[in-house]
């Protein structure tokens, strides 16, 4: 049988797991040691020619994607799965048994068991005790034998599949991960204040088309009082076949998701122009414009040219503005703004409100990852069977009653595969409970 | 009164506590025994309100966060947990002897939190740290560390215990150590205790970083090393069930597992860079 074949019997060994643990715990500090994902002239550099040829022979640069690293994964899953399917048959052979094929001899051998006699018949103790022990969540199944009636319940024969629930789990996370591997992507793209894109940078390299476009409406920074960064927060907005479908402010920790697609908030560059924002409150007009600083724009349609002439930084960041303004009727306006808010131009012609803010481009972190759903499931399922493999047991329970020539001999015997001393003081509570008359 | 001050007072009390523990393991002063229990729960109660007065005190401050945030912090709550699971040891298994290696422990922590060069001062959380599963991940994770930093401690007294058990004639210091089955029961729970923590704190961990960086695992050495850390306590439960194997290896490699808990916690943070620096400061 292929159970006795000596390649089966090693993987199905716990040895063979033992073994792959270590190789695989031993080798992954090697890529926390050795920076990752830089090129080879890097590591020459570094390290010198010789080693710098054994890295990029064994894929150092990238050693949790070599092939050796994932070959011990594989291992590592082969070994589970062999072992499971080895063991499997007699723990569900365990889960099956009959226990009312149980004997006293059997019985008497039991570390938890206690005999005490009653003047009752066998007949009448045997449903009385029954009673009870259903009172107790014991359903008894009931069997009459040679010695007498015999009668057997249970508790969790299932928490004996604990252990291959967490094996499971492992399989189930290395698939959601072979799966957003293959199905999924993780880019990247800076994209300034105002602009769209519908494609972004690949980590592999190569752009992609993301079947609809992003626009960033506007990017943010708030510090906190000591200087320390608060909040990046990005305004983007979704359009898909020149509609706008949805627009979201993200921040680190809530991202924005559209089609199975996550733009996350990652990074952030500033820029020397300035985007001014411009509003004719008579006749409703308003418009954006990206100016560098210390130029002037023109907006022909309402006859105004502006810019930024003078600004006001605090560590690196612009808190306030010199907006410069003019409708070339009289002289021109001048006014500091703080960072993006809007102020109110006083001309013979009316009033004008207008804001100025740096430009900033949003480094947004674009991935998809249909198996992240995968290993959450398998996470899940790994906290259960941990759960279920160590903190539950499969508990049995007998009552071998006997007909004496005064009654009758009940021998109460009881077993757990787990956490013993925790079954023997309920299976000492239930006695009790079982022999008050 | 402010939370230095408590966190301060708490560090000596656990000195004390500690003296006490060793007084009754060495001197077989057992009536020591019931003093060394009530300064450990004194200096308990003093350190946990010295950590919520620091929580109130980073609200009054308007940048209200639980005090789990930075290495001083972190390795203040890592001596509280530590604390609580002694008790609970001490509580349900009726021996005072342990006492006398996870105390010190605890006060280490704080003598290092209150001693070393780290930034003390209250700060406000970065954006990547502003979010809920700030708590789930930090707490899993340092009730995980905890019962591994007694499972190394109870590994060895096992240790201890095992060499010069049977041939010490003038101390009887062994002979108050419990048993060698007792002791490898005690460190079996606490590595499948701290095992089911350490799981669910990598779990939060990956599940955090998916949230803020759209990949829950990215072989970041912090990531990495707590994955070493799993497979070095995946080993010990397995090993278990390989024949060959001794208990005494399982005290070894409690030992082992918790020089690489202490690895990931702390050595990581100034030796290897990384996402995960929020701990260094």
């Amino acid at each position: 049988m292929y159970k006795n074949n000596s390649v089966w019997r090693l993987f199905a060994s716990v040895k063979l797991a033992l073994v792959t643990l270590v190789l695989i715990a031993g080798t992954s500090i090697i890529g926390t040691v050795v920076p990752q994902n830089e090129a080879i002239e890097w590591y020459a550099g570094k390290y010198g020619p010789e080693i710098s040829q054994l890295i990029a022979i064994l894929d150092i640069s990238d050693m949790y994607g070599s092939w050796w690293f994932l070959g011990l994964i594989y291992l590592l899953c082969i070994n589970l799965v062999i072992c499971s399917i080895d063991r499997f048959p007699g723990v569900w052979k365990q889960i099956q048994a009959d226990g009312l094929s149980f004997g006293e001899e059997r019985l008497g051998k039991m570390s938890n068991r206690l005999s005490w006699e009653v003047k009752s018949s066998a007949t009448q103790v045997s449903s009385r005790l029954e009673e009870r022990l259903s009172g107790k969540g014991w359903k008894a199944k009931r069997k009459t034998t040679e010695e007498g009636i015999l009668l057997f319940g249970q508790k969790g024969a299932w928490t004996r599949t604990g252990v291959y629930f967490v094996h499971a789990s492992i399989l189930v996370i290395f698939l959601g991960a072979v799966i957003g591997a293959i199905g999924g992507f993780k880019g990247f793209v800076m994209l300034p204040e105002k602009q769209v894109t519908d494609k972004i940078g690949l980590y592999g390299g190569g752009l992609l088309d993301l079947g609809f476009a992003v626009r960033c409406n506007s990017f943010s920074i708030d510090f906190y009082a000591n200087g320390m960064p608060k909040d990046y927060t990005s305004s983007l907005t979704v359009i898909e076949n020149g509609q706008e479908i949805l627009t979201k402010t993200i921040e680190v920790n809530d991202p924005l998701t559209y089609k199975g697609i996550t733009f996350y908030q990652s990074s952030y560059e500033p820029y020397q122009d300035f985007v001014i924002t411009v509003k004719n409150p008579r006749n409703g007009a308003e418009k954006f414009f990206t100016v560098p600083f210390q130029k002037q724009v023109n907006w022909p349609e309402e006859g105004l040219r502006f810019g930024v002439i003078n600004a006001k930084m605090r560590d690196q960041s612009l808190v306030s503005s010199k907006i410069w303004f003019t409708d070339d009727k009289g002289s021109p306006t001048t006014v500091w703004a703080d960072d993006g808010a809007q102020t109110t131009v006083k001309r013979e012609a009316g009033e004008y409100l207008i804001s100025a803010k740096q430009m900033y481009a949003t480094g947004l972190q674009v991935a998809k990852d249909p198996g992240v759903w995968w290993v959450y499931l398998g996470c899940g399922l790994m906290m259960f069977g941990l759960y279920v493999a160590f903190f539950m047991s499969h508990r049995r329970i007998w009552l071998l009653i006997t007909e004496t020539e005064e009654g009758a001999q009940i021998l109460f015997a009881g077993s757990a595969n787990k956490n013993r001393p925790g079954f023997e003081s309920s299976f000492v509570e239930l006695t009790e409970q079982l022999r008050d008359q | 009164m402010d939370s230095s001050q408590l966190l301060g007072i708490t560090t000596f009390t656990y000195l004390f506590a500690s003296f006490l523990y060793i007084g009754v393991l060495l001197f077989k002063a057992g009536k020591l025994g019931v003093a060394a229990t009530a300064f450990t729960v004194i200096a308990l109660l003093i350190q946990t309100a010295g950590l919520a007065l620091r929580w109130i005190e980073s609200y009054r401050m308007g940048i209200g966060h639980a005090p789990l945030t930075n290495m001083y912090e972190s390795v203040l709550f890592f001596s509280w947990t530590i604390i609580i699971f002694y008790l609970v040891i001490e509580w349900k298994f009726k021996t005072r002897t342990i006492g006398a290696f996870a105390v010190p422990l605890a006060f280490l922590a704080t003598a290092y939190a209150s001693f070393a060069p780290i930034d003390k001062g209250i700060t406000p959380l970065v954006p990547a740290l502003q979010s809920n599963w700030l708590l789930a991940h930090v707490i899993t994770c340092f009730v995980g560390y905890a019962a591994f930093a007694i499972a190394a401690a109870l590994g060895i007294m096992y240790l201890a215990k095992k060499r010069f058990g049977g041939r010490d004639k003038t101390g009887s210091t062994s002979e108050v150590l419990p048993d060698l089955k007792i002791l490898d029961d005690i460190i079996y729970k606490s590595l499948i205790f701290g095992f089911i923590w350490l799981s669910a704190g990598i779990i939060t961990g990956a599940v955090w970083a998916n949230s803020a960086w759209g990949t829950y695992w990215s072989w970041d050495p912090k990531e990495t090393w707590s994955l070493i850390t799993w497979f070095v306590y995946a080993f010990a439960l397995h090993s278990r069930y390989t024949r060959g194997i001794k208990n005494e290896t399982i005290a070894w490699l409690s030992i082992l597992g918790f020089l690489s808990v202490v690895f990931t916690y702390y050595g990581v943070n100034f030796l290897l860079a990384g996402l995960h620096s929020y701990g260094s400061g």
